[in-house]
């Protein structure tokens, strides 16, 4: 039974780790536009893709401070 | 009679369009947010939004434009939420980018976005879910170890670990229910949430004294996944109403934010109307909607009042009229002096109206919390008798508290709590796939138990525009007529210049004269259309005939028979309500002649005219005193206080601003069968939530007995109370089969025609 005392923490952290992600996604706001980012996955246009992020990580360097 | 040359109109129109362009722009402009960075942001709304192909368009147009920084798409909300570069950019140039496209857009409230960037209870509820989402699993996973045979040691163990767990996920995820439970307590009501408060507080309770005493049986599981499945219905039920609220908002809005006020100088600018004081001079443009109280000083137009008094037809008006907060500005541009500030206008009046018309609506106690009412006192009651019973039955007061306690948690209720708000977010799922908005689930309870309907005439039973019944005769006349009508925007002359098939002729020094016609020359004569005593100016036979009226110079003289066209569907509807047995009427601000003619055209018997907001809201008070639940549909400001004080009402989406917020239901479709469609949704859903009930209650009348008899055991009562919720959620899904809409009757080619 000395197994449990190990894998009782382990279950519960990797639920707590669980919870944890789940919290920074909603942070993030990833559960905003739920029907919007399913349809996301199809748009394979790369060279705007990687100019928008260039954009993106510029602003939020503006922004940061 | 004023002529064409002495007008100020003519001289002074072009600096005076330029001016209506700026406040466009203006306007349009307020919509931009500023940030800390310096950046604009701006939300857009954009209706036509449909798929990941239209999302990836318009970001990559947006996104390519050098004014703008970022623009995301949120296809949940159809809106755009566009940053720019400088936060003095003009966002109407965006919006024609969209235009071209092929998507229409807005910019979306300003107050519902500050809103909308912080949706706390909807984020809360949702982190509520996670945490008891992470309790539960845990402690079900110890749990079905304790049910098959663990004992002893290991046992107690569990427990104890359950007990860690289920402490703090039940004191952060129990919130909403604490909170809305205190506030009922200490109103003296009760609702849903306090037997469910109390149920879960005494699990809690009773399962830690076991755990301390290193008893068999502890309800750790019960207690969390009951909060797991109540959240889950709190959040799908908050989920509705915001993406009503956001389908609402993203409708374009009628009231203006500001407007172009004259300096001492001479020179004109933008004030947001909040520093617009009496006695300042404002220009207002064609085509915009008057922001506040005001006398006309100079100029003429045409005012179209319908969504203010429900007056079908345009009116003219001229130097020292007053024009109310609303009116839409058809023709001509005006100057005006502002006689009361924003706050004392017409349009703040009706809204003050408004809220004292709802006070009366606040009595109504919604179908869960009536069932609560009755529920909570039998189940507390119960659960005492059993503790009497088994203290006496034992001595032992520890089995009988046991035993009491293990009734009050069977008969959680859980499906109760669960049986309404899962019906309603279904029904309001395949309302919202219909195109009719519901603002909140009790508006659906309210809507199935209408003996009355009450129905606006402007705008609701007919649609706003004009159109012609039958014509001159006289070619050269026709053709005349089809080419002064194409010159203005006034909506007869729209009319008129749609019913002539015929080509427009050749037209010389086209004229408009505000709030009297349209003045032109064809082959060197004179022609005028629009007011009978203005046309006989230049052809006599035009007096007292009917207007609008078209002639030539000495000419004979025609009059245009202008009728209102009903809604499609209005027919259907009506006598769909008259077969049922519910009696229709008619509150019109209308004249009597035009109310009473449509009114036959629809078999309503009960017709009122003339009626001011106050009149309305008379007639419905009365209708509620003798006892009747009256459904009132109706779209204007003066309808907005009336909608308010009805037992439940409806507005179509080209109401007022007024009405729309006033309004439990708005329908963005042409169509009334709009307003059948939800009655019978609503009559299909309160039989599903009255079945719910039913399956509560037997499930109740089976658990009862045997946690009185003292047989539950905490696996009976996971079982029994996950089963439970599960059968209410689908019987509900039941809705999305079960009223499956009729086919569309085929829309009659223009809908039905009455004189006006």
């Amino acid at each position: 039974m000395t197994i449990l005392a190990f894998l009782i923490p382990v279950t519960l952290s990797m639920g707590a780790i669980g919870l944890g992600v789940f919290f920074w996604s909603l942070r993030s706001n990833q559960y905003d536009d739920l029907s919007g980012d399913a349809e996301r996955i199809l748009f394979d246009d790369d060279h705007p893709l990687l100019a928008a992020s260039a954009r993106l990580s510029n602003t939020t360097k503006e922004t940061a401070p | 009679m004023s002529g064409i040359g002495t007008h100020p109109q003519t001289c002074s129109g072009d600096q005076l369009q330029v001016s209506s362009r700026e406040w466009r722009e203006a306007e349009a402009r307020a919509g931009v947010r500023l940030l800390a960075n310096g950046q604009g942001h701006c939300v857009l709304s954009i209706p036509d939004l449909r798929c990941g192909g239209c999302v990836a368009k318009i970001e990559r147009t947006l996104n390519a434009r050098a004014d703008v920084v970022t623009a995301r798409v949120n296809l949940t909300l159809k809106q755009a939420v566009v940053t720019f570069a400088d936060a003095d950019t003009d966002p109407t140039c965006v919006i024609s980018a969209l235009a071209l496209l092929g998507y229409p857009a807005i910019p979306a409230d300003v107050a519902q976005q500050d809103e909308d960037d912080t949706d706390d209870v909807g984020r809360g509820l949702l982190r509520a879910i996670a945490v008891a989402g992470f309790g539960a699993m845990n402690i079900m996973l110890l749990s079905v170890a304790v049910w098959s045979g663990a004992a002893g040691e290991t046992r107690d163990t569990f427990h104890l670990i359950s007990a860690l767990i289920a402490i703090p996920v039940v004191a952060y995820a129990g919130q909403p229910f604490f909170r809305s439970a205190f506030q009922a307590l200490r109103m003296g009501r009760l609702n849903m949430d306090v037997p469910i408060a109390v149920a879960v507080v005494l699990a809690l309770a009773l399962s830690l004294v076991e755990t301390m005493r290193g008893g068999e049986q502890a309800f750790f599981d019960a207690a969390v996944t009951l909060l797991f499945f109540l959240l889950s219905g709190r959040y799908l039920d908050h989920l509705m109403r915001e993406r009503a609220r956001s389908a609402v908002s993203g409708l374009a809005r009628l009231s203006p934010r500001g407007a172009m006020l004259r300096q001492p100088d001479g020179t004109l600018t933008y004030m947001p109307l909040s520093s617009i004081t009496p006695g300042a001079i404002i220009t207002i443009g064609l085509d915009e909607r008057v922001p506040v109280d005001v006398r006309i000083i100079s100029g003429s137009t045409d005012l179209d009042r319908s969504l203010v008094t429900g007056e079908a037809m345009p009116v003219p008006a001229g130097f020292g009229d007053t024009l109310e907060a609303g009116t839409l500005n058809l023709t001509g541009v005006v100057e005006a002096e502002v006689l009361r500030s924003a706050d004392g206008s017409f349009l703040a009046q009706m809204m003050r109206m408004q809220s004292e018309a709802e006070t009366g609506r606040g009595t109504y106690v919604r179908i869960a919390d009536r069932a609560a009412q009755l529920y909570a006192p039998v189940v507390h009651l119960l659960s005492l008798a059993t503790f009497v019973g088994w203290f006496l039955a034992t001595g032992e007061w520890h089995t009988a508290i046991f035993i009491a306690i293990s009734v009050l948690i069977i008969t959680c209720p859980c499906a109760l709590g669960l049986a309404v708000p899962v019906a309603h977010v279904v029904a309001s799922g395949r309302l919202m796939r219909m195109g009719i908005l519901m603002k909140d689930g009790s508006a659906l309870e309210r809507l199935a138990e209408i003996d009355r309907v009450v129905f606006d005439k402007t705008g609701t039973l007919t649609m706003g525009t004009a159109a012609i019944g039958c014509g001159p005769g006289d070619p050269a006349l026709r053709t005349a007529a089809k080419a002064l009508a194409l010159k203005t925007v006034h909506p007869a002359a729209r009319a008129i210049a749609m019913s002539i098939a015929e080509q427009p002729c050749q037209l010389d020094d086209a004229i408009e004269v505000p709030g009297f016609g349209i003045a032109g020359c064809v082959g060197g004569r004179a022609v005028r259309l629009g007011r009978a005593d203005w046309v006989a100016d230049i052809c006599l036979q035009a007096k007292g005939k009917a207007s609008p009226v078209c002639a030539f110079a000495d000419g004979p003289a025609m009059s245009f028979d202008l009728i209102e066209t009903l809604r499609p569907g209005a027919v259907d509807a009506i006598s769909s309500f008259a077969e049922a047995g519910i009696p229709v009427a008619m509150l019109s601000g209308d004249i009597a002649a035009r109310a009473n003619s449509i009114a036959n055209q629809l078999d309503i018997a009960d017709v009122r005219s003339d009626e001011t907001p106050a009149d309305k809201i008379a007639a419905l008070n009365v209708l509620r005193d003798a006892g009747h639940r009256a459904l009132m549909v109706g779209d204007g400001l003066n309808d907005a206080a009336a909608l308010a004080a009805a037992h439940v009402s409806m507005a179509p989406s080209s109401a007022s601003d007024a009405g729309r917020t006033a309004a439990d239901f708005i329908f963005l479709r042409d169509g009334l069968d709009a307003v059948t469609a939800a009655w019978h949704m609503a009559r299909a859903t309160a039989r599903i939530v009255r079945q719910n009930f039913a399956l509560a209650i037997t499930y109740n009348c089976i658990a009862i007995p045997l946690a009185m008899a003292g047989l539950v055991t905490p696996l009976i009562a996971a079982l029994a109370m996950s089963g439970s919720s599960l059968l209410v959620i689908g019987n509900a899904l039941r809705l999305n089969r079960a009223a499956k809409p009729r086919p569309m009757p085929m829309p009659r080619a223009g809908g039905m025609e009455v004189p006006a």
